[in-house]
């Protein structure tokens, strides 16, 4: 043993040092945050809750070409269309499993225009497996209520796609 | 044999070859749009431009180039692929980029060819064209705004399908092509141009939006809605047939399709027997399996039992309620439904003997009482192939728009035995004359009539060349016709023999032609897959298999045995129907030598060997001799082409295509 390390142990050098690193955090700022009553910013790239967004004049998006449906690796969307009575291409149905979703964000990559998103919304937590089959109506409510947010998202990630 | 390199590598092609199909004998895949096997050469899309040498210093349209010695072709050389890319470039000014709404998006050939072949960018800013759509009729639906102006549907229309339906207006940029004064498409095989469509212009109506191709199971089968058995594949998803499309099979349909085999399918979703019914008090009402097997095995038949074969049925189906009227000790089998009794001793006299390939080559056909383009659209379009190589069509039958012109003799029988001047001379000259005896044709001592016609013709001949020449053929109507001639459906009296022995109990399998008012005293157990006449006057109804719904053989009018698959299942409580004929077996408490499809297979093909080899069965050539004459008006039985099965009449597209194609009524919508 050296002269240095007795020295060191008997002044409980280590000791001290670890309280000194304890007794600086306890004066930094706190990394956790009151969750639900503050919140984390998220990156406009954030892959939450699925919406089907909606034109301006408030006609849908999703033009039924089945691309989400053909890149999604957990076969979560399953979808039918048909002409609707002005001819134009439409579904008829819209499901999203999302108890088999992995949020991998295929879908809106392959979406051509810009219909299926997958938003900022991470708080749809429900009280039965049911509630987790979105259907059409609950996409496009979903689009409704999040629009603001989701324009904005794809509005700054625009630059970079 | 002109002898050529491609790519650096030498080989000899066949005598009057093009260079394009050099290349593909050489094994180099060359782009186009506007080339077509079975269509003539255009040359209009550009695409399969190569570099030829000798010649001019630039590329060359490849489809439109014949083959010559000594040739060098080049396929991957610099400037082909430039001249690709150009080409690909200019056909993409105009076509709009609507790949999501389009239907042809993932069976494109304008995009698959522009991944391959594009440069992968536009540099075209200005306004794209825009061309208004067409109105063709309830089965193709337009977007003229996608076409590249190939012309393969102009072609096929006059060279193919024979009638002037579809053309091309105006010239350049703005050509368009449309059906004349916004006609629609009549002509029983108008939606092969769908098919032929190499971008989304011309997509199919009924199926628009439905699904993508990607999505849907591949099954291959076989088509009911004639005798012609054209070769198809079922597309599936889930448990719905979606579409119909024709398989490639020369010797049979060749690519094409009629349009009752492609749309007929949304039949089989309506109006379909997915529970046993039972007869009581008068009224058809829901009731169980066992209800239904208790309620036919009370009447404890014994020998006392007919079977009624319908027209879609397959082998299997035919052979095991064979085997189950053989348990009981009955023989009374028929399929003919309409009452006609001609001799079947011979199967070569019920046969379309020549082949669809060799009636191509005839020089003289006489049809007998047939309405080729409804009974056959397909065999028609290899009869207007024999006529353009030059033979001589005659018809005795009520006129009708042959599309390959003909010379219609009269509406009597009788003339079959009195053939005018000309017409026997005709024949006399003929180095491969034929006779067509269609459905109207075999009644009333037609079959015998024509087989003296046939004997004194000389219709079984050798050729010069050494092969054998068989002219005589009879052209049936149901797709189960020669299988139940092969497995003895056949009574000597046909279907009277069986009204005469007052069976107790009559099996209809999908009969729905016959008359059941002459069975009144029978109980009629009706095992079929449609809500249809047959179901009407039945007893007891056990709910069946459609086509598309059972593995089957089914043998086609020129004796060609062929194997189908089964694509979906059933709906609801429908079983597959040789189950329900093994169940009954077990209720009549009989044996019948068979527990699974692989047993009632091998079972029927040790009793009918032919029936298990795919290809045509071997009848031989001997014909009867016939005799007789016959006499008497001839009335063709297809009143409908889009109405002659229970599936087709089912079906909401067949309804809209006889209202609106047939009977005149103005449903159309203008085009969109």
């Amino acid at each position: 043993m050296s002269v240095a390390q007795l020295v060191k142990s008997f002044t409980l050098w280590e000791f001290l040092k670890a309280h000194a690193l304890t007794l600086k955090y306890f004066f930094k700022p706190k990394a956790t945050i009151n969750y639900p009553f503050e919140k984390n910013p998220l990156s406009p790239r954030f892959r939450g809750e699925h919406a089907l967004r909606r034109y301006p004049n408030g006609e849908e998006r999703c033009i039924a070409c089945k691309l989400c449906e053909a890149v999604c690796p957990a076969q979560a969307i399953t979808i039918e269309a048909e002409p609707r009575n002005d001819g134009s291409r439409r579904t008829t149905r819209y499901d999203i499993d999302m108890t088999k979703c992995i949020f991998c964000g295929f879908c809106q990559e392959a979406c051509p225009v810009d219909a299926i998103v997958e938003g900022p919304n991470l708080e749809y937590s429900t009280e039965t497996r049911e509630e987790l089959l979105y259907d059409k109506a609950k996409l496009l409510a979903n689009g409704d209520k999040w629009e603001r947010a989701l324009a904005a998202n794809l509005e700054a990630d625009a630059p970079y796609r | 044999m002109p002898k050529l390199k491609v790519d650096g590598v030498e080989i000899e092609v066949p005598n009057g070859a093009t260079v394009l199909q050099a290349c593909e004998l050489a094994g180099k895949e060359i782009p186009r749009f506007c080339y077509h096997e079975r269509l003539s050469i255009a040359g209009n899309c550009r695409m399969c431009l190569v570099e030829v040498k000798p010649g001019p210093p630039k590329p060359q349209a490849s489809c439109a180039l014949p083959a010559a010695d000594n040739q060098e072709i080049r396929t991957d050389s610099e400037m082909v692929k430039k001249a690709r890319e150009g080409v690909m470039e200019f056909l993409l000014i105009n076509h709009p980029l609507d790949c999501p709404i389009c239907d042809q998006g993932g069976e494109c050939d304008l995009q698959d060819q522009s991944v391959a072949y594009g440069r992968g960018g536009s540099r075209y800013h200005e306004n794209k064209r825009a061309v208004t759509d067409k109105n063709m009729g309830p089965l193709i639906k337009t977007q003229m705004t996608r076409c590249i102006h190939c012309t393969r549907c102009v072609r096929f229309s006059e060279e193919v399908a024979g009638v002037d339906e579809i053309g091309a207006l105006y010239r350049g940029e703005s050509m368009q092509i449309t059906t004349y004064l916004e006609h629609a498409a009549k002509h029983e095989l108008s939606a092969n141009v769908i098919d032929l469509c190499p971008v989304g212009a011309l997509t199919s109506r009924p199926y628009a939006f439905e699904a993508r191709p990607w999505e849907l199971k591949k099954t291959l089968g076989i088509d009911v809605s004639d005798a012609t058995g054209a070769n198809i594949r079922i597309d599936a998803r889930g448990r719905e047939v979606m579409r119909v499309l024709p398989r490639i099979n020369d010797d049979v349909n060749e690519e094409w399709l009629s349009d009752k085999g492609r749309y007929q399918v949304d039949g089989l979703t309506k109006r379909r027997l997915d529970r046993p019914y039972l007869r009581r008090d008068g009224k058809l009402q829901p009731a169980s399996w066992n209800e239904a097997f208790a309620a036919i095995a009370s009447l404890n038949p014994g020998n006392s039992i007919a079977a009624i074969a319908g027209d879609m049925v397959d082998c299997e189906t035919m052979f095991a309620a064979k085997q189950l009227l053989g348990a009981l000790g009955s023989t009374q089998l028929e399929g003919r439904q309409t009452g006609m009794d001609y001799a079947t001793d011979s199967l070569a006299a019920v046969n379309f003997n020549s082949t669809f390939n060799g009636i191509e080559t005839a020089d003289a056909i006489l049809i007998v009482g047939s309405m080729v383009r409804w009974e056959a659209p397909l065999v028609h379009v290899r009869i207007r192939k024999a006529v353009k190589r030059g033979a001589k069509v005659f018809l005795i039958g009520p006129e009708w728009e042959t599309t390959c012109g003909g010379e219609f003799l009269g509406n009597d029988r009788a003339l079959l035995g009195n053939l005018p001047g000309h017409v026997s001379d005709a024949f006399a000259n003929a180095k491969r004359p034929a006779v067509i005896l269609g459905g109207a044709g075999l009644g009333s001592g037609g079959l015998d009539a024509a087989l003296a016609f046939a004997g004194s013709l000389n219709l079984v001949r050798d050729l010069e060349d050494g092969t054998k020449w068989n002219g005589f053929n009879v052209l049936h109507m149901a797709a189960s016709r020669m299988g139940g001639l092969m497995l003895g459906f056949a009574q000597k009296g046909g279907i009277a023999d069986l009204v005469a022995a007052k069976p107790k109990v009559v099996l209809s399998l999908g009969a729905d032609e016959v008359d059941y008012a002459k069975f009144a005293g029978s109980m009629i157990v009706y095992i079929g897959h449609h809500g249809d006449k047959g179901a009407h006057a039945a007893d007891v109804i056990l709910p069946g298999a459609a086509y598309t719904e059972k593995a089957g053989t089914y043998v086609n009018t020129e004796g060609r045995v062929q194997f189908a698959d089964k694509a979906v299942f059933a709906p609801g409580d429908a079983r597959e129907d040789w189950t329900i004929l093994r169940a009954l077996a077990d209720a009549f408490g009989v044996s019948v030598g068979f527990d699974s499809f692989d047993d009632l297979r091998t079972a029927m093909i040790s009793a009918v060997p032919a029936l298990g080899i795919e290809g045509l069965a071997d009848y031989g050539s001997v014909l009867p001799s016939g005799g007789g004459s016959a006499s008497g008006a001839i009335a063709y039985p297809i009143q409908d082409f889009y109405m002659t099965n229970p599936i087709a009449r089912a079906s909401a597209v067949m309804q809209r295509c006889s209202a609106e194609l047939l009977h005149g009524e103005d449903l159309a919508e203008a085009a969109e």
